[in-house]
């Protein structure tokens, strides 16, 4: 088995084998992660470049530590994209930074098709670390690879996906993969904050969490960002918390041995109380610790993949 | 007679004009730049043409005959942007899509809002090889605030007027053009679309926008707007044409005000009856971003309807040039607009006729007659003593999209590399031939 792909653009086209490979995979980087020496030689020799036009503290940390990690050389580019936009192109600046011979370009872009774009810009891997609402691949894998490790299985579960799930890459990354998996999948959030005909990703869709969860087997809750209130799509913070924060009340309604997660950054207090986020059923640290495990298995994965290869794997 | 009767004569094609009812076989003979006679006699033809240099009879077998086209919706860019386009290869492009009229909007910089800019743009378009008709702004710097000197407007030349591009937000504004543009007989173009609606939008609103995550406009901002604009031209008893339809509840409108007798009229563009918005996906092409966006599988079905029952009266391209750099960016940041003048024939023909939704004398008088009624231009006629403006087209002819042979400055068409069917044989204007297929 080995990944079709020589990028990871998202999961929407990945197959169960792809991300079974890769969870399989990453159980070996997580084991390393335990040791007292967390480095292994794998990617000697190999440039990435951590190319970020969207500020991101976590993802940019977890993919820089994974590959240094990995013993790969790295070099980070973070800038905005309303301070790039009278200068150089993204084309141009990808294309310049790669002329220094780097190998493989993990890109976090507020436009959704940017990663799409690139591979047609360069020659490098692509790593897609977040599109704008679009995709957000290896947070999904890390979801499932913390599912997995915890239930030995996805498929057959029942995952709740909670919040703004409009303009959630999460969302749409984890429903791709999720149902992939063969879990099952419900999306819950105010009726302003779901996406036209978001029951077409073959979904269940609630407004009320207490349905929604009923029953589930995990809880994912996303963030809500204050400026989804300021553009009008919820009347305020606190009704929203009313309807739609995770309280220690509502976690009756879940399976016995359910499980809290959630991608961080959290507000606590807003969509998800305290206590929940350190009960014992919050696996809210283990995410980030997974994150690096899957990672490392995706950067591994893709390092060796060239376009030579790819044109012998065509005939 | 030493001089020769005739200057041109177009001999065996099939002659279409829908404005005159007439479709058989017959010859056109053009002298002095106007049509002289169409005959059916055609056995009659070869002694006239036996005095003439052969570069003077075009031999039109198996073609068809046709009133040189109208396209009442095109960006010519000029004047400011002269890199995307110049009205000379807007007007190149426009003869080699068999258009021998286009009307230009005036989303130029600066604006078509003043009288001087009309005359630029008339005297540039003199050395053209279309006629150039020009529609002026509605409001100063199309702005939707005040409304532009329309009077002066007209009197410099333009045929309508439009803020497209924009849609005119403010309903009192709009209700005072369309009452002012009707002292001077001209209709009011609306680009039909809600601003608070389509706010920031990149792409139709569906599922596809779901799935990409791309912000989406949703059919219903086109909705309100073309039903707002319909009732104003009922209560102000003016004109009103709605450009580039894009929605099956845009054509319900159009349809019940038809049938309400209120005086409206539409155009769809060949990328709205041919493209959903499911391909954006697969390679976020920047060609495929336009405005109105690309909408979904029934709103294209709805739009050919429109088309076969009359709703919609013209077919037009939106002909909207953009530069290379411009569209070699990430999706959301690319300007909306494709090209359209050179691949209209042959979408039309493949998309419409071949499919049966259309018959060629449907099809033509879409892109003669109706554009020319509606604007009240010359031409869009064979009519004897007419100006010869001229398009022969191969209705069977294969060929494919190539971004290397636009006579267009840009190159930003989402139909590069597609197979089309009926091209371009020869466009004539005034009894010049002005662009011949080779
Ligand atoms: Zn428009």
């Amino acid at each position: 088995m080995i990944l079709r792909s020589r990028h990871l653009l998202g999961l929407e086209d990945i197959t169960a084998g792809e991300i079974s490979l890769i969870l399989d995979t990453a159980e070996s980087f997580r084991e390393i992660l335990d040791r007292p020496i967390k480095k292994v030689p794998t990617l000697r020799g190999i440039t990435v470049l951590n190319l970020f036009y969207e500020p991101s503290t976590r993802t940019r940390i977890s993919f820089e530590l994974a590959e240094k990690r990995l013993s790969a050389d790295t070099i980070s580019f973070s800038t905005s994209v309303s301070s790039v936009k009278k200068g150089e192109s993204l084309k141009d600046t990808v294309r310049n930074i790669e002329a220094m011979k780097i190998d493989m370009v993990v890109v976090r872009h507020s436009s959704p098709g940017v990663p799409y774009f690139l591979t047609n810009c360069v020659e490098s891997n692509i790593i897609n670390a977040g599109d704008g609402a679009h995709e957000h691949p290896t947070q999904a894998l890390l979801d499932m690879f913390t599912i997995r490790r915890k239930y030995g299985k996805l498929d057959g579960l029942r995952v709740v996906l909670v919040g703004d799930v409009k303009h959630s890459r999460v969302v749409r990354s984890n429903i791709w993969g999720l149902k992939t998996m063969g879990a099952s999948v419900a999306v819950c959030g105010p009726s302003t904050l779901l996406p036209y005909e978001v029951e077409r990703f073959g979904v269940d869709v609630y407004t009320d969490l207490d349905e929604a969860i009923d029953g589930a087997d995990v809880v994912n809750i996303m963030r809500i960002q204050l400026e989804r209130q300021q553009a009008g799509l919820f009347p305020s913070q606190r009704e929203y918390t009313n309807l739609f924060g995770m309280t220690k009340e509502r976690l009756k309604r879940l399976k016995r041995n359910y499980t809290i997660m959630h991608p961080g950054p959290m507000n606590r207090g807003v969509e998800i109380t305290p206590e929940v986020a350190d009960s014992k059923s919050s696996v809210i640290l283990d995410q980030v610790t997974n994150g690096q495990a899957i990672r490392m298995a995706v950067l591994y994965l893709l390092s060796g993949k060239k376009e030579k290869e790819k044109e012998e794997d065509d005939e | 007679m030493s001089k020769a009767d005739y200057d041109l004569i177009i001999s065996g094609g099939r002659v279409i004009d829908p404005a005159l009812g007439f479709g058989k076989e017959a010859d056109v003979f053009v002298k002095d730049g106007k049509i002289a006679q169409v005959s059916t006699e055609t056995d009659k033809t070869e002694k006239y043409a036996a005095k003439m240099p052969p570069e003077c009879v075009i031999d039109a077998s198996g073609s068809l005959v046709v009133p040189g086209l109208i396209d009442m919706h095109v960006h010519l860019r000029e004047p400011g942007r002269e890199d995307k386009e110049t009205i000379i290869t807007g007007c190149q492009a426009a003869a080699a899509g068999g258009f021998t009229t286009v009307c230009c909007m005036p989303n130029t910089d600066p604006v078509i809002d003043n009288q001087e800019t009309v005359k630029f743009v008339l005297s540039r378009a003199e050395e053209a090889d279309a006629n150039v008709f020009v529609i002026g702004a509605v409001t100063k710097m199309s702005k939707g605030e005040e409304l532009a000197e329309i009077g002066d407007l007209v009197k410099a030349g333009a045929v309508a007027i439009s803020d497209d591009g924009h849609f005119v937000q403010n309903p009192d504004i709009m209700r005072r053009a369309l009452e002012y543009a009707r002292m001077f007989g001209i209709p009011v173009i609306s680009h039909a679309e809600d601003k608070y609606l389509s706010a920031g939008a990149i792409m139709n609103e569906s599922f596809q926008s779901t799935r990409l995550g791309l912000k989406g406009s949703p059919s219903v901002a086109e909705v309100i707007a073309v039903v707002r604009d319909i009732k104003l031209a009922e209560f102000t008893g003016s004109r009103v044409h709605i450009a580039h339809v894009s929605t099956a509840g845009a054509v319900k409108a159009i349809r019940d005000a038809k049938a309400e007798g209120i005086h409206v009229t539409a155009e769809a563009t060949p990328h709205h009856f041919t493209l959903t918005d499911e391909e954006i996906g697969k390679e976020f092409n920047t060609n495929l971003r336009v405005n109105p966006p690309l909408r979904t599988k029934r709103d294209v079905e709805e739009v050919i309807r429109g088309l076969v029952d009359g709703t919609i009266d013209c077919i037009a391209s939106d002909h909207a040039p953009h530069a290379e750099e411009e569209k070699d960016v990430e999706f959301d940041q690319a300007p909306p607009g494709l090209i359209g003048l050179e691949t209209t024939l042959g979408l039309v023909k493949t998309q419409l006729i071949d499919k049966g939704y259309l018959n060629w004398a449907d099809a033509i008088r879409k892109m003669t007659y109706n554009p020319a009624r509606i604007l009240k231009l010359p031409g869009g006629t064979l009519e004897i003593g007419s100006t010869a403006d001229i398009t022969v087209i191969d209705p069977e002819k294969r060929w494919t999209v190539s971004e290397t042979k636009f006579r267009s400055k840009s190159k930003n068409s989402p139909f590069i590399g597609w197979k089309l069917k009926g091209k371009v044989d020869c466009t004539i204007l005034a009894g010049r031939v002005v662009y011949q297929n080779k």
